[in-house]
């Protein structure tokens, strides 16, 4: 298990190396001079002077990119242009408020994706199937920023069952954060569901075909039995993999998402930062973000090689 | 005479009649087909200037002289949102073009020449390693907001995930005993790649390329609802519901119409893809 660890991590250091370098170059591809595009076309010469002096533009590139690197494996990116605070201390800020929500979003994904899409193959053809997959074909069609505003005239205009917008806490005020992060979460996990029922669904129907599985019923198991132990325990396996890209999605999602229902999230700040040309926040932003993707993606390779023993033989 | 002896069927053949039978795939282009034709209609259906204000006609709910209604400014909703999926096909046949080319190339790089694969795939994987709207966002603000830049943006986000899936196929094809054959008869590169490669590989290139549409036209929509996308007034649907947020409550029709129309789009094409899909992909028709 640990050589699995250690050579998945291994491949993560060049992809992590080229990400560093895409988002070092990014602030260099603005066309024209990078700092008259922060600070303005009526700023002075002094103050574009500044700028480029802070953000060690006047310096050749590749003593920028030492520093880049020197200043990054100290865990310092820089500071935010619009919020004055070092890059690194605004997303260790704001990202607990995207992880919860995506962990609330990921939950009622697991939740709905997976039963759809076990309840649609076992009914394979029936109506049953049939409008699972429609209602999973719907879910992946539906901007999520569609369903949030549709969401918000209803539940939060019409009804007046949940506020429109805004965050509370989780760890001060649970419930309140409950009220705040439902719609959001089902705005991103709506789509998501319908991905993974897809998925669930196709993965189930393969597994069922199986010799193992006719062999478990001649054997005279109850279906729940043949379903819960033999099939799903197998199915379950493959979707796994699937979780990475989610977690992928539900970062995605929430940049709109937290902009539509004023989430103060890395989603709400990095459109902030773009936004008001906050290039050091964009940079930043990005690399920690894509860096956090890298691990989870690496955690559902461990994850996968420890439930299936092919991959840790192959692997070892 | 047995249906085996007869001449056979050429595989595009084969291939149109089945997807002539295929129901969903019939409703996905049926659906795209409509907005296409709208798009391109767009001068003769929907003549109302989409950015002309007219502001005594402000807030009109649907009706027989505005059949959409009209937005904050008395602008035509009906205008707006046929000028609307005009660009949004324009965007998406330009992303869908951009991929088409770049991720071939790229691909058929990477599968064909093993000392290009390791260093092309690294720099592909650490592209698909970046959140896909943020990166889209982030490239956006480099190179500012214009439908111009969100194209070249949304290419530079998904061709490389074009590029992996046409790698893919280039791997297995370059193994295959008549493309050995054609390299041991003397045939160059290029030749080899043009004639016997990459005509096989264009099966599950075309069905990612259907899908690619659905989400460029989803992106694009998202960008310009966050602000980051084509500047208004131009009409996108991202924008036309981004202005019509502020009045939700009293003008739900605002967001409500591009809001069906984005989703009739994407709808269509994954129709269209899932169909292409069950067709095209010889591992699925060999399971079934």
């Amino acid at each position: 298990m640990g050589a699995i660890l250690v050579r998945r991590l291994g491949s993560a250091v060049p992809i992590m190396l080229i990400v560093s370098l895409i988002t070092f170059g990014m602030i260099h591809l603005i066309p024209g001079d990078p700092a008259i595009a922060i600070a303005g076309l009526s700023a002075t010469a002094e103050q574009i002077a500044n700028i480029r002096h802070d953000l060690g533009l006047d310096q050749p590139v590749l003593t920028q990119l030492w520093r880049w690197y020197a200043n990054l494996a100290q865990g310092d990116l820089g500071r935010s242009l619009l919020l004055g605070q070092p890059v690194t201390h605004v997303m260790l800020l704001r990202l607990p408020v995207t992880l919860a929500l995506s962990a609330y979003a990921l939950a009622m994904t697991l939740a709905i994706g997976l039963t759809s899409g076990i309840v649609a193959a076992l009914r394979q053809n029936t109506w049953i199937d049939q409008a699972m997959m429609v209602f999973a074909m719907l879910g992946i069609s539906l901007p999520n920023f569609y369903l949030g505003l549709l969401m918000i005239i209803l539940f939060a205009v019409d009804l007046g069952w949940l506020p429109t917008g805004g965050y509370v806490a989780l760890a001060n005020d649970p419930l309140g954060w409950l009220a705040t992060s439902t719609m959001p979460a089902i705005s991103l996990a709506l789509l998501l569901a319908g991905l993974l029922a897809r998925i669930t669904r196709s993965t189930m129907l393969e597994v069922l075909r199986q010799d193992y599985i006719r062999t478990a019923r001649a054997k005279g198991l109850s279906n729940a039995r043949v379903v819960l132990k033999h099939a799903l325990a197998n199915a379950l396996i493959p979707i796994t993999t699937v979780v990475g890209i989610i977690v992928s999605l539900l970062i995605s999602g929430s940049v709109v998402t937290e902009t539509l229902f004023s989430i103060p999230g890395i989603g709400q700040l990095l459109t902030q930062a773009v936004l008001n040309r906050d290039y050091p926040m964009v940079q930043g932003g990005l690399l920690i973000t894509t860096a956090l993707l890298v691990l989870v993606n690496i955690l559902v390779d461990v994850c996968y090689a420890l439930l299936d023993p092919r991959v840790r033989y192959d692997g070892v | 005479m047995t249906e085996s002896e007869g001449p056979r069927e050429p595989p595009w053949r084969a291939n149109l009649r089945r997807l002539l039978h295929h129901r969903l795939f019939l409703l996905g282009l049926a659906l795209f087909l409509v907005v296409v034709l709208a798009a391109i209609l767009a001068p003769w259906i929907a003549p109302l200037d989409p950015n002309k204000l007219a502001m005594r006609y402000k807030f009109q709910s649907p009706n027989a002289n505005f059949l959409f209604g009209t937005d904050n400014f008395g602008r035509s909703l009906w205008s707006r949102v046929i000028w609307g999926a005009r660009l949004s096909m324009f965007i998406g046949s330009a992303v869908v073009a951009i991929n088409a080319v770049a991720g071939t190339a790229i691909g058929a790089a990477a599968g064909y020449f093993r000392k290009l694969d390791n260093a092309l795939m690294r720099i592909n994987d650490a592209l698909m390693a970046f959140p896909a709207v943020l990166l889209a966002i982030g490239v956006t603000a480099i190179l500012g907001p214009s439908v111009n830049d969100v194209i070249i943006a949304l290419g530079i986000v998904y061709t490389p995930r074009t590029a992996r899936i046409v790698r893919s196929s280039v791997i297995v094809l370059r193994e295959m005993e008549y493309v050995q054959a054609a390299v041991a008869a003397g045939a160059g590169h290029w030749r080899i790649l043009r004639r016997h490669i990459l005509p096989n590989a264009m099966a599950p290139l075309i069905v990612q390329l259907s899908f690619l549409f659905a989400y460029a036209v989803l992106t694009e929509a998202t960008l310009s609802f966050l602000g980051v996308g084509a500047v208004p007034p131009t009409p996108t649907w991202g924008n036309i519901m981004a202005e019509g947020r502020q009045y939700m409550t009293d003008a739900p029709w605002i967001i409500a119409i591009p809001g069906v129309a984005l989703m009739i789009t994407v709808l269509g094409l994954n129709l269209l893809g899932d169909g292409l899909r069950d067709v095209l992909d010889p591992r699925l028709r060999i399971q079934s």
